[in-house]
């Protein structure tokens, strides 16, 4: 036997040393090590609508966006406020009615609905969750799972707001590029704005309260108000999703409170890595237009997307995010033995 | 030592259904004193400071903190005028480094309005304020200690947290759960002198603990609980030569120590 072997050899970076401070700044390189992930991302989804040119898929990439707000919230709410919430359907509920009905009733215009509906809307699921703030794990995912199911039906057995026929005649947003871009920067904006938030002193206490609520307690803090803010912010995600969502199809209808709302983020978290936040956006990139492709398979594409979210739960159960950051800051090379 | 009285619980009763964890306990606790409760497994130590930090609702009795009464009130509240509490089974955040710890009760309204420790942190960055906390509290600055998520910290810098995240609150007063348990001998050595200083600084102590000898050397009074009812109370020497302590420490893990001061 002259065959010589090799073994991987690993080399971790000195992550602490390169990602802080004033370190990250020492030169081009250092720069560049820090900022070409995050220029990849917003660069990319910058030029993908002037790349994607069939506007079939250029819709696909909107609602991908607007599913990403939905993620990146629940991601949030889930592992840094530790308020596991199914209300996700809810949220895009409330939001997608109350920018209906500013735009119908009020008649106002869809760019000043939107982030009017956002803010009121947020602010009455907040309130609405109230009662369920002391709950916890997964008895605040199945209060929350409630919520949509019983608003949906509400509207369906009083016949309000359109009844099952839902709010037509809402306006579209105007120009052919603007709802895609309006979904990617907020969703970017959302991202990269929770991610700021988690590691300033009011994120501090919101990952206080997940890891021990008693302790919080016991530091003069009040959890109700900081668990309310924390959903108050995931709502921010979905309302917008919801709003937008009802101007770019032009119609809101009870299947705002479909569930799928609630568990495509949840699915797309796990693909793309929990307790990242920029994990659940990659997923939502992925699964949304998956689940698109999938449909040359007819009947079988729920089977097939099944098997996808299987494959990724079973084999890379910290999700693609985890994996490929753990990769980045890891130097592989192979070495004769 | 002043005289002003800091600390009043009258009769307190604590039921848990038929048993009763707390049967009509009074003590008086003055500004500046140090105070140990002591007492068998099971007789309703933790059950105590559990009532007088809110975070147990008690059956009965009235608990008043600096005049003013707080029985039954949110354990936020009472933190927020200045009573805080150590766990006996530690509850850091995990997640979070140890320095990052103490930007939480530094972000607490009563740390916004009276300062952290020594009325620190209100103005600049509260993660520096952190450190300077875990500084006089023995985390080693210049070392990686105080920047370890606080899930990798041993025993005895958890213990440390635990009170760096009270005092990080500016308190009047700690109830500090058993402190000692868990420590070794030296490890108790060195907290004491750390001890004494926050009492020389006016900080008013409530020691809960199995350790008596280590408690002996600070506490100025000392209460003795059997079965949720107060034995004794008085100095220390004079408590543990008590018959009915004796007997109620009988066939205890510190039967031995407590037999030894005869």
């Amino acid at each position: 036997m002259n065959q010589k072997e090799k073994r991987k050899e690993r080399l971790d970076r000195g992550i602490k040393v390169r990602c802080d401070g004033i370190y990250a700044l020492m030169s081009l390189r250092e720069m560049a090590y820090l900022a070409l992930p995050r220029l990849i991302l917003i660069v990319g989804l910058m030029v993908a609508p002037f790349w994607i040119t069939q506007e079939y898929w250029q819709r696909v990439l909107t609602v991908a966006c607007v599913y990403a707000l939905l993620a990146v919230g629940f991601d949030f709410l889930a592992h840094y406020v530790g308020l596991v919430s199914l209300g996700g359907a809810f949220f895009v509920g409330v939001g997608g009615y109350v920018s209906a009905v500013l735009n119908t009733s009020l008649g106002l215009h869809p760019l000043l609905s939107i982030p009017l509906a956002t803010i009121i809307s947020s602010v009455i699921c907040t309130v609405l969750l109230l009662p369920c703030l002391p709950l916890r794990g997964v008895y605040f995912a199945i209060a929350t799972l409630l919520y949509p199911l019983l608003a949906g039906r509400i509207i369906e057995a009083l016949n309000i707001l359109g009844g099952t026929d839902g709010i037509r005649g809402v306006e579209g947003i105007p120009g052919h590029y603007t709802p895609i871009y309006i979904a990617i920067i907020s969703g970017l904006l959302f991202m990269f704005g929770l991610r700021r938030l988690v590691n300033e002193d009011i994120g501090l206490v919101l990952r206080a309260v997940k890891d021990n609520d008693q302790s919080v307690r016991a530091s003069g803090i009040n959890v109700t108000r900081y668990k309310a803010l924390g959903v108050f912010l995931c709502a921010l995600g979905g309302c917008f999703a919801g709003a937008s969502l009802v101007h770019i199809y032009m119609w809101a209808g009870i299947s705002l409170f479909a569930l799928d709302f609630s568990i495509l983020p949840i699915a797309a978290t796990v693909v793309g890595g929990a307790y990242t936040l920029v994990g659940p956006f990659l997923g939502c990139l992925i699964l949304v237009p998956a689940s698109e492709f999938l449909r040359e398979f007819g009947t079988l594409r729920i089977v097939f997307y099944s098997f996808i979210l299987l494959a990724f739960i079973v084999l890379k159960s910290e999700g693609l995010f985890n994996f490929a950051q753990r990769k980045y800051h890891q130097f592989e090379r192979w070495v004769e033995v | 030592m002043k005289d002003s009285v800091i600390l009043e619980v009258q009769g307190l009763t604590k039921a848990f259904g038929g048993i009763l964890a707390l049967n009509n306990v009074d003590l008086v606790v003055k500004e500046g004193e140090v105070v140990g409760i002591i007492g068998p497994n099971g007789s309703g130590k933790t059950t105590f400071s559990n009532c007088v930090t809110g975070f147990v609702k008690p059956t009965k009795g009235e608990v008043y903190f600096e005049g003013k009464r707080i029985t039954g009130l949110a354990p936020e509240k009472i933190a927020d005028m200045g009573l805080t509490r150590t766990f006996q089974i530690m509850r850091p955040y995990y997640s979070l480094p140890a320095y990052k710890n103490l930007v939480i009760p530094l972000m607490s309204p009563r740390a916004k309005r009276v300062g952290g420790w020594r009325g620190g942190g209100r103005l600049g960055d509260k993660s520096t304020v952190g450190v300077d906390i875990l500084e006089e509290i023995g985390f080693e600055r210049d070392s990686y200690v105080p920047y370890k998520l606080a899930s990798s910290l041993p025993t005895g810098y958890l213990k440390r947290l635990e009170l760096a995240r009270c005092l990080a609150l500016n308190p009047r007063l700690i109830i500090c759960d058993e402190v000692f348990s868990g420590l070794s001998v030296s490890e108790i050595a060195s907290l004491l002198p750390l001890l004494q200083k926050l009492q020389m600084e006016g900080i008013t102590l409530i020691m809960i603990e199995h350790r008596l000898r280590e408690l002996f050397q600070i506490a100025n009074r000392v209460m003795v609980l059997n079965f949720g009812e107060k034995l004794v109370e008085g100095p220390p020497d004079v408590v543990i030569k008590d018959p009915r302590v004796k007997e109620a420490y009988f066939g205890s893990e510190e039967a031995e120590e407590v037999m030894s001061y005869a």
